[in-house]
């Protein structure tokens, strides 16, 4: 026990007196949150739009206002030719152009159907994609509010559908949804890479510099130089936890709807799993190069990918869905989601903690005994 | 403390196919200082690290401390210190964090913790610089500072890789002078090193080489043993070329460099000064100077690894 203690006092010390750690453990995740939350917020606000109206119908104007008052659309020029469109697109003054045609409001009156083209800046495709969404969202409530229009002057009889827009997907506010998403699932990729790598770095530093081999000479035993070398890690996830849900809380103002402290629990599970992977790192590799290197190619790179927090899992060939069933992080997205989103509580989440406690546990255990094998 | 501290027997260690370590056999006194020497790559590290449990055995036994270093290995760390060939503190704690660091995980006492601090500074010599971080001490202190914290536990034996490696000649002679004071105290000694000179500190020297055994005895013991030619110091500008030619002699019996002379062994039967002259002059060469030398176990070492390979290749 008192070796313990001592072997976890001189942790500390190393960490306390380490540059990077500050910067990684404080303020890299909140950083990274800050940066992501208000990266979303801003590519969706600024969708400049350009205006080419060759109607000027009070259909056409009531469109227009429609773009311009929702908040997200500022309107950065008005033309009337298409040819005057290009220079807009062309110098990235406008990533969006709205082109209202000739007997837009006339067609519509008639119940034709409507083209109207939107070209979208792709060079920006995050942007482009997003914008479009909300585009489609306020076109499609104008069709809407013209159906209603439609209907109340003629009853059912004048319930054509009436074709505005190519396409038209996203009805709820795109913006908050993503982000909203987004932003707690940070808390899982920030955990990974804080723990992952620098429990490994740490322990296969001490075999770089010669340290770990004083280390096994001495009477210690190898679960203390386990426990000794994990503790503290497990500690700086912890502080990361709080400061990423006290970030995404208080700083960007995205509720959660569950329990913190289950939020909380379960993320403690799964630094288990994280802090497993990184002993296990550690046994794998001879320099820290090395950690770093099968750290981000082999766990956090494909962790990010397969989890579901880049790309849904449900549109992934059946295969790669089996395999996500290994991934600690998976269970962790559902958590943070499910929590956050929808306040569900452990009745729901149990065998997602279970999945993540069973991982946890045979990892920490093969790691652990590789780690001693390595020593014997 | 038994007798005999360390105690090998057929120690053999394989890396695959190559054998690092061939069944070395040898037994290491109760506070006595043994000097293990070879060239690079001839096995001492892998030697020691077996003795010190760090690495598995493929075949033979030994014990350490009395006890067996496969199945005893925790009786075993508890009664070594080991000093690597590598500096292995932390660069990251201070002097004195260190020391309370290694006496900990050696499970001293808080107070015998402090007891063996002042010790340890006073052996590193570090008064006064208790809060510095190693990195910033010159190498011999840090490897004084290294040899105290592998000490804190007041260990039986203590194992020492190359200690003395990359620090200059007046530290080295300051590092041995604690080694023998360590010895005196009744600490055995099991130290390894290429620097020839420093084997003549050893009670006793082992020679290996590509992993055998080759000598074993005290310094004396080995000259008197191996060397029976008499050796001379040649001194001339063109050692290289004086050399080629003295080895085309029936009459010589071994060449070496040594420094910037040329030591040449003759058969006894022969004027040794005068064959050399000879040979020499033949082509215009006239050393300064000729002079007979008590043989350096650098001389030994020479004779006995030439033998070594002249049989293998037979
Ligand atoms: N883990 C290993 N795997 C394979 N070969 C090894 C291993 N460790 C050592 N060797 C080889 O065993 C031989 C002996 O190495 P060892 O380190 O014992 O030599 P040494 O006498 O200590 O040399 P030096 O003076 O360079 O320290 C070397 O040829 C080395 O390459
Ligand atoms: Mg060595």
């Amino acid at each position: 026990m008192r070796t313990l203690l001592h072997m976890l006092r001189k942790e500390f010390l190393q960490l306390r007196r380490d540059p990077r750690i500050v910067q990684l453990i404080l303020i890299g995740p909140i950083a990274q949150l800050l940066l992501f939350g208000y990266a979303i917020n801003m590519d969706v606000n600024t969708v400049p739009v350009v205006v080419c109206d060759m109607d000027h119908s009070i259909e056409s104007h009531d469109l227009i206002a429609r773009f311009s008052n929702s908040g997200y659309f500022p309107i950065v020029g008005y033309v009337d030719k298409l040819s005057d469109v290009d220079p807009y697109i062309d110098r990235s003054k406008a990533s969006l152009a709205l082109i209202i045609p000739e007997n837009f409001g006339r067609d519509i009156k008639r119940n034709a159907s409507v083209p109207l083209p939107v070209i979208v800046d792709g060079s920006e495709s995050n942007s482009a994609s997003v914008g479009l969404n909300y585009a489609g969202a306020i076109i499609a409530g104008y069709s809407q509010n013209i159906l209603v229009q439609n209907f109340s002057r003629r009853g059912f009889g004048g319930l054509h559908p009436i074709q505005v827009i190519p396409e038209v997907r996203v009805w709820y506010n795109p913006e908050l949804k993503s982000r909203n998403f987004l932003v707690p699932g940070i808390l899982g990729t920030l955990l990974l890479q804080a723990t992952v790598l620098l429990t490994a770095l740490a322990i296969v530093k001490e075999k770089e510099s010669g340290t770990m081999e004083q280390l096994i000479v001495t009477p210690i035993k190898p679960y203390q130089i386990i426990i000794g070398k994990l503790a503290p890690f497990f500690i700086i996830g912890a502080i990361d936890i709080v400061l990423a849900i006290a970030g995404t809380t208080i700083v960007l103002g995205i509720p959660v709807r569950g329990s913190i402290w289950l939020l909380g629990g379960l993320s403690l599970l799964f630094i288990m799993t994280t802090l497993g992977l990184g002993l296990f790192v550690s046994t794998v590799s001879q320099t820290q190069q090395q950690a770093m290197m099968t750290t981000i190619f082999f766990l956090i790179m494909p962790m990010n990918f397969l989890s579901g927090f880049i790309f849904p899992i449900e549109n992934m060939p059946k295969i790669i869905q089996y395999v996500t069933y290994l991934l600690p992080l998976r269970y962790f997205f559902e958590i943070i989601r499910d929590v956050f989103l929808r306040g569900v509580g452990f009745d729901v989440l149990w065998p997602q903690a279970l999945a993540l406690f069973i991982f946890g546990v045979c990892i920490l255990t093969l790691a652990s005994l590789r780690f001693r094998k390595k020593l014997a | 403390m038994p007798d005999v501290a360390i105690e090998a027997k057929e120690l053999t260690k394989r890396f695959g196919d190559f054998i690092a370590v061939d069944h070395i056999s040898f037994s290491v006194n109760g506070g006595e200082i043994f000097g293990f020497l070879g060239a690079n790559g001839s096995g001492k590290s892998t030697t020691i690290r077996m003795l010190c449990g760090l690495l598995q055995s493929s075949g033979g036994s030994a014990t350490v401390a009395g006890f067996d270093i496969n199945s005893q290995a925790d009786s075993v760390k508890e009664n070594i210190g080991y000093m690597s060939q590598k500096f292995s503190l932390y660069d990251d704690l201070t002097v004195t964090e260190n020391i309370r660091f290694w006496g900990g995980i050696y499970g001293l006492s808080d107070e015998m913790i402090a007891k063996r601090q002042a010790w340890a500074i006073g052996i590193a010599g570090l008064e006064g610089r208790e809060k510095s971080l190693p990195r910033e001490l010159p190498g011999g202190f840090k490897q004084r500072l290294a040899l105290a914290c592998a000490m804190l536990h007041s260990p039986k034996v203590v194992f020492l890789d190359e200690p003395t490696g990359g620090v200059d000649p007046i530290m080295r002679r300051r590092f041995w002078d604690l080694i023998r004071q360590l010895a005196e105290e009744g600490t055995t000694v099991f130290v390894t090193t290429h620097y020839l000179d420093e084997a003549e500190y050893c009670n006793r020297i082992m020679l290996i080489h590509a992993g055998r055994m080759i000598a074993v005895g005290t310094p004396e013991q080995l000259k008197k043993e191996y060397i029976r030619t008499p050796v001379l110091e040649v001194e001339t500008e063109r050692i290289i070329e004086a050399m080629a030619l003295l080895d085309e002699d029936d009459r010589v019996e071994e060449t070496s460099v040594f420094g910037t002379f040329l030591h040449v062994s003759i058969a006894e039967r022969y004027n040794a000064e005068k064959v050399i002259r000879e040979v020499l002059g033949a082509h215009n060469i006239s050393p300064s100077r000729i002079e007979p030398i008590v043989p350096s176990l650098e001389d030994v070492f020479i004779h006995l690894i030439d033998r070594q390979e002249a049989e293998q290749k037979r």
